[in-house]
C-alpha cells in the first residue's frame, strides 16, 4: 500500500496538483460570476428568484450527465469540466449570497438609505459585512462540492485525482482505487474542516 | 424663513383603495418643533418619508428652503436631512463612533474633525464619549442606542431633522428623559424638527405646533393650547377627551 505512494509519487502528486488547479480556477470564475449575478439581483429582485430557480434545476442534473451534455459543445478535457463545475457552484453561491444579503434587517437598510448612502455604499459598507457569514458558508459549500465533483471530471479527461481512481477501476488495481478515493475524499474533508474553523 | 412647504401633496400606495396622504397643504417655519400626531395608518409616517424621498408623492410639490425637492439629487437631499427611526437601525458591525462617522466619512471629512465631532455629539446626547465611543450597539440599552441614533442623524449638522416615533420602543422613564433632552437639543441648535408620534402627551409636550392627522388628512395644525381650546373637529375633540379620561382614571386611583 505505502509502496504505491512512494513508487508513484510523481503520478499522484501531478494528479493532486491538477485537482487543486481545477478547484482554484473553478472557484475564481464561480465567485466572479456569482458576484455579478448577485449585484444584478440586488437591483432587480425578481432576477434573484429566477436565477436561483434556474440554477437549482441545473444543480439537480447528475454530474456525469452534465459533463456528457457539454462534450458536443466544448469537447473533452479540463475546460468542459470547469464550465460544468462553475455552473454547479452558482446554485450554492447565489442561494447563500442573495439570501444572506436580503436577510439584513430592513430597519438598518432604511436608516442607511435615509442617511443618504447610495445603493453601492449600502451594499459594500453595510450588507456585505453583515452577510459575511452566509457568504462564507456559500463559499465553503462550493469548495467542498467542487473538490468532489472534480473527481468525476476525470471521466472526460480533465485529469485530477479522479484519474487515479478511474485508472484503478479500469485495470482493477485495488491500490489505485483506494489511494484515489483516500486522496479525493481526504482533500474534501480536510478542506471542509479548515474552512469551518476559519468560519468561526 | 419657511423651512418646509407641502403644496397639495397626495400619495396613494399600489393596491390601496384610499390615498395614504390626501391633498395636504402646510407650511413650517425654520426652527419650529413640529409634532405629527395620529393613530397608526393615518399617513403620518408617509408624510414624513416624503420629505427625504423614501416615498415619492403622486401629486403636489414639497419645497425645502425655497427649493422643490423633486429637482434635487436624492442622495444629496438625504444628507442634508437628519433621519431617526423607531427601530434605530444602528449598524451592528460598527462601533458607536463609527456609526456616528458614517455620513461624515462619505463626505470625506478629515479624521480629526470626525473624531472631534463624534465626541461633541455624544456629549450632546448625554453619553460619556470615552466610555461609549468604542462600544458596539449590542452593548447598549435601548435608550442609549437611540441616543446614538440621534447623534448619528445630527452628525453633519442638518437643518432639518425627521424623527419617526424615535422613542416608541423606550420605557416610560427613559422616554421622559429623552423627550426633555430632545427639547434641550432643539432649543440649542435652532433646527427644524418634525417628530411623528401616536402619543398625544408626547406630541403636546414636544411640539410648539402639532399636526393632528386622520385618514390621510390634516385635521388641525395649531399650537397645543390652540388645539386644546378649539378642537377643529370631532376626531380632535375625542383625542383631547381621551387624555381627560386618563387623568380621571389616575385621580380615582388616589
Amino acid at each position: 500500500m505505502t509502496n504505491y505512494v512512494i513508487k508513484h509519487a510523481d503520478k499522484w502528486m501531478k494528479a493532486f496538483a491538477e485537482h487543486i488547479w481545477i478547484v482554484l480556477i473553478t472557484l475564481l470564475l464561480s465567485v466572479l460570476l456569482a458576484s455579478a449575478l448577485t449585484i444584478g439581483a440586488m437591483y432587480v429582485n425578481v432576477l434573484g428568484k429566477i436565477l436561483i430557480q434556474i440554477f437549482s434545476v441545473i444543480y439537480s442534473i447528475p454530474s456525469l450527465a452534465l459533463f456528457a451534455l457539454f462534450i458536443p459543445l466544448t469537447g473533452l478535457g479540463m475546460d468542459t469540466a470547469i464550465i460544468v463545475l462553475v455552473l454547479y457552484n452558482q446554485y450554492l453561491l447565489l442561494r447563500n449570497f442573495i439570501t444572506g444579503l436580503n436577510e439584513v434587517d430592513p430597519a438598518i437598510l432604511e436608516a442607511a438609505t435615509g442617511m443618504g448612502m447610495t445603493k453601492v455604499q449600502i451594499l459594500v459598507q453595510v450588507q456585505l459585512p453583515l452577510a459575511r457569514k452566509a457568504l462564507f458558508t456559500g463559499l465553503r459549500l462550493a469548495v467542498v462540492s467542487t473538490i468532489g465533483i472534480a473527481t468525476i471530471a476525470a471521466s472526460i479527461n480533465a485529469g485530477g485525482l479522479g484519474s487515479i481512481l478511474f485508472d484503478g477501476l479500469r485495470t482493477m488495481n485495488v491500490y489505485k482505487i483506494v489511494w484515489g478515493a483516500v486522496l479525493a475524499g481526504g482533500f474534501a474533508i480536510v478542506t471542509n474542516e479548515i474552512l469551518q474553523k476559519l468560519e468561526k | 424663513m419657511k423651512a418646509i412647504e407641502f403644496q397639495n401633496i397626495s400619495k396613494r400606495f399600489a393596491n390601496a383603495t384610499m390615498n395614504a396622504v390626501n391633498q395636504v397643504n402646510l407650511s413650517i417655519e425654520e426652527g419650529e418643533f413640529i409634532t405629527i400626531l395620529g393613530s397608526s395608518g393615518c399617513g403620518k409616517t408617509t408624510l414624513l418619508k416624503m420629505i427625504n424621498r423614501l416615498y415619492e408623492p403622486d401629486e403636489g410639490r414639497i419645497i425645502l428652503f425655497g427649493e422643490d425637492i423633486s429637482t434635487v439629487d436624492v442622495v444629496k437631499l438625504r444628507r442634508r436631512i437628519g433621519y431617526v427611526i423607531q427601530q434605530v437601525g444602528l449598524f451592528p458591525h460598527m462601533t458607536v463612533a463609527e456609526n456616528i462617522a458614517t455620513v461624515p466619512k462619505l463626505l470625506k471629512w478629515e479624521k480629526e474633525k470626525i473624531e472631534e465631532r463624534s465626541r461633541e455629539l455624544l456629549q450632546l446626547v448625554g453619553l460619556d464619549a470615552e466610555e461609549y465611543r468604542n462600544r458596539y450597539p449590542a452593548q447598549l440599552s435601548g435608550g442609549q442606542q437611540q441616543r446614538v441614533g440621534l447623534a448619528r442623524a445630527l452628525a453633519i449638522n442638518p437643518k432639518i431633522m425627521l424623527l419617526d416615533e424615535p422613542f416608541g420602543a423606550i420605557d416610560a422613564i427613559n422616554r421622559m428623559k429623552l423627550q426633555d433632552e430632545l427639547l434641550k437639543i432643539h432649543g440649542g441648535l435652532k433646527k427644524t424638527f418634525l417628530f411623528v408620534t401616536h402619543d398625544i402627551n408626547e406630541a403636546f409636550k414636544l411640539g410648539n405646533r402639532v399636526i393632528v392627522m386622520n385618514e390621510g388628512k390634516i385635521c388641525q395644525f395649531d399650537t397645543p393650547r390652540g388645539i386644546k381650546e378649539h378642537p377643529a373637529d370631532e376626531f380632535v375633540a375625542s383625542l383631547i377627551e381621551s387624555t381627560r379620561e386618563q387623568k380621571e382614571f389616575w385621580e380615582e386611583l388616589k
